[in-house]
């Protein structure tokens, strides 16, 4: 299961960019990935690693913050993306799930994912029928698709956020902590929703997650940032053996599970540096 | 006295039509506010440069004439030839898309993310400049605004006749009502049912709303602000055009027509900054308050309360309920 649908088509290709917020923060120094057609690869790593920084180079937000992107490259299918708008790589199939799933308040649930195919030109009734896609995944949305999205629970908001992502018919959907905020149960139903996805309709992900357990059951392979530098990449089974993750990342060693405070203070000592 | 209760009628009908026209201006605050955050102080003044846009075209005025006849020692101050309003409206309809895009090219697109209050000071500078910009283009002097669609249905001007004669033989009193104050509730009317199929059922109009609630998440499904603010600074334009035109008919075109915009604001804290609705029943409390007030009360106090009570009743709002009668609240779940 953890290599199904990997292929050798690689669609996206992070090479070595450096980000720098307000022409002084430097926030990724250097950060390289690859994200192959069909596959979930994840983004692991604790908070202000760079993983939403990143994913935000990569779909052109950090332009409205105030970030850049000062060195490297970002090639979608082969071609040079870091300097087009948001609405032409969502026109080229690369949306993001932000975090915080940023639904629109005051708009319908249905209204919310009609948005999502503000950039489509093929026609209200193909709208029509991925609207029922969407719905036949979340099934939820369907019983609520007259209330304000701003009035739904959390867990509806992230199905929101991502149905309204699918409506843009994306080939690669870069989803920001889809976990954060939510029951456990409802992450596993998230992120089962995502498999589903990615097996059923094709779409490649690109996923950030701090839920380091979750996201390298669903991931076919991971990288795992720290402070702004990729320290550690390979396929997401690997990774799960891997002692140092499992230390410092599941919370699990040799000894059995370690509280919260010494794994900090060993992460301290002992740093990945490349 | 039945005879005092028939003239309060009369008061409170005229100031349900004064209360559009309050209502047409606090309009095209919303519309910008709403959409993008931005509390346009520039509304009044894009009303005033509209109108006079209006004028210049039809009476064929040559813009700019004063600079052109001063550098060039030239005496040219009209084409000499007269514009049908139609076709004059339509090119002012240019001018203010024109406008929208030149305002959002050159002023806004620099300031995204920018504090609201910078954003509002950036509109109290556009005010200004605007303001001279129509003063240098069409010069300064007052000027009359006669629209007329045919030959025959100019906007009307004046008492309704069968208005008047049929209160009178119901009231034996007669009714004065202005025809162009009819004209402008139906005006409007129409512009608010226009805006509102606008915003909810299409799908510029939902971008439009999706921009107002979250300008990332907007961006990150391909929306591009860009090109929906210049589309809500052009049917703001369009709104104050509306306005313009209504109020220069009324009063002439003249620099006082920016100031309607004071009287804008206490509409807009009575109706709340954010809702269309709120909008037009703001204006049309205002307009009959204000005039029952002077009707009822204005005696005892030595009258000339209309120049107060707006600001007065939007003050009692402001301490206690501070997003207006249909503000939206910030939804928080809890």
């Amino acid at each position: 299961m953890l290599d199904a649908g990997h292929t050798e088509e690689t669609l996206l290709e992070v090479n070595n960019i450096e980000v720098i917020y307000n022409h002084v923060i430097l926030v990724l120094k250097g950060v390289s990935l690859s994200v192959p057609k069909g596959g979930i690869t994840a983004l692991l790593g604790g908070n202000g690693a760079g993983k939403t920084t990143t994913l935000k180079a990569v779909s052109n937000l950090l332009h409205s913050e105030r970030g850049e992107v000062t060195k490297g490259s970002i090639n979608y299918r082969g071609n040079r993306v870091q300097d087009l708008d948001p609405a032409d790589l969502v026109k080229r199939g690369v949306i993001q799930v932000m975090e915080g799933r940023h639904c629109f308040e005051h708009l319908t649930v249905e209204e919310n994912l009609l948005t999502g195919a503000y950039t489509r030109t093929d026609g209200g009734a193909n709208i029509q029928q991925d609207l029922e896609m969407v719905y036949n995944y979340f099934p939820r949305l369907k019983e609520r698709r007259k209330s304000q999205a701003g009035y739904t629970s959390g867990g509806e908001q992230q199905m929101v956020a991502m149905g309204r992502a699918l409506m843009s018919r994306p080939e690669t959907i870069l989803l920001d902590e889809p976990s954060m905020g939510l029951a456990p149960q409802l992450v596993e139903e998230i992120f089962n929703i995502v498999k589903d996805l990615n097996e059923k309709e094709g779409v490649s992900f690109l996923l950030a997650e701090q839920n380091t357990n979750v996201a390298l059951r669903f991931a076919h392979y991971g990288y795992i940032l720290e402070n702004g530098r990729v320290v550690m990449d390979g396929p997401a089974a690997e990774l799960r053996e891997n002692p140092d993750v499992k230390e410092f990342y599941l919370g699990m060693s040799d000894e059995g599970r370690k509280s919260f405070r010494d794994v900090r203070s060993y992460r301290r000592r002992k740093r990945w540096l490349s | 006295m039945p005879e005092q209760l028939v003239f309060a009628m009369e008061v409170f009908l005229n100031g349900l039509m004064a209360g559009v026209l309050y209502a047409l201006v606090a309009l095209g605050f919303v519309l910008i506010y709403k959409a993008s955050g931005i509390f346009n102080f520039a509304q009044g003044v894009m009303a005033l440069f509209a109108a006079m846009t209006l004028v210049g075209i039809q009476k064929g005025q040559v813009p700019f004439a004063h600079l052109i006849n001063a550098m060039l020692g030239t005496h040219i101050h009209h084409f000499g030839w007269h514009i049908h309003s139609f076709i004059a409206i339509l090119l002012t309809v240019g001018v203010m898309i024109l406008l929208a895009w030149a305002v959002q090219k050159v002023v806004f697109k620099h300031l995204v993310g920018q504090e609201p209050i910078i954003l509002f000071m950036a509109t109290i500078g556009l005010a200004y400049f605007l303001e001279g910009f129509a003063d240098l283009m069409w010069n300064s002097e007052i000027k009359k605004l006669d629209v007329c669609m045919t030959a025959n249905a100019c906007l009307p001007q004046g008492i309704n006749i069968p208005i008047d004669e049929f209160t009178y033989g119901i009231f034996g009193y007669g009714f004065f009502i202005d025809n162009l104050d009819i004209t402008a509730t139906i005006v409007a009317i129409i512009l608010v049912a226009a805006l509102v199929i606008f915003s909810q059922y299409t799908k510029q109009g939902r971008a439009m709303r999706a921009v107002a609630d979250d300008h990332q998440a907007a961006l990150s499904v391909g929306i591009s602000l860009n090109f929906i603010w210049v589309l809500v600074w052009s049917v703001a334009g369009f709104v104050a055009l509306v306005a313009g035109i209504m109020w220069g008919a009324k009063s002439g075109v003249q620099f006082s027509l920016s100031l309607i915009a004071l009287k804008a604001l206490p509409v807009l804290m009575l109706g709340g900054f954010t809702s269309i609705p709120g909008a037009i029943v703001g204006g049309l409390i205002i307009g009959v308050g204000e005039k029952l007030f002077e009707f009822a009360i204005g005696p005892m106090v030595g009258g000339a309360t209309e120049n107060w009570f707006a600001y007065v009743l939007a003050l009692i709002f402001l301490v206690f309920r501070p997003q207006g009668l249909f503000g939206e609240k910030i939804i928080e779940r809890v």
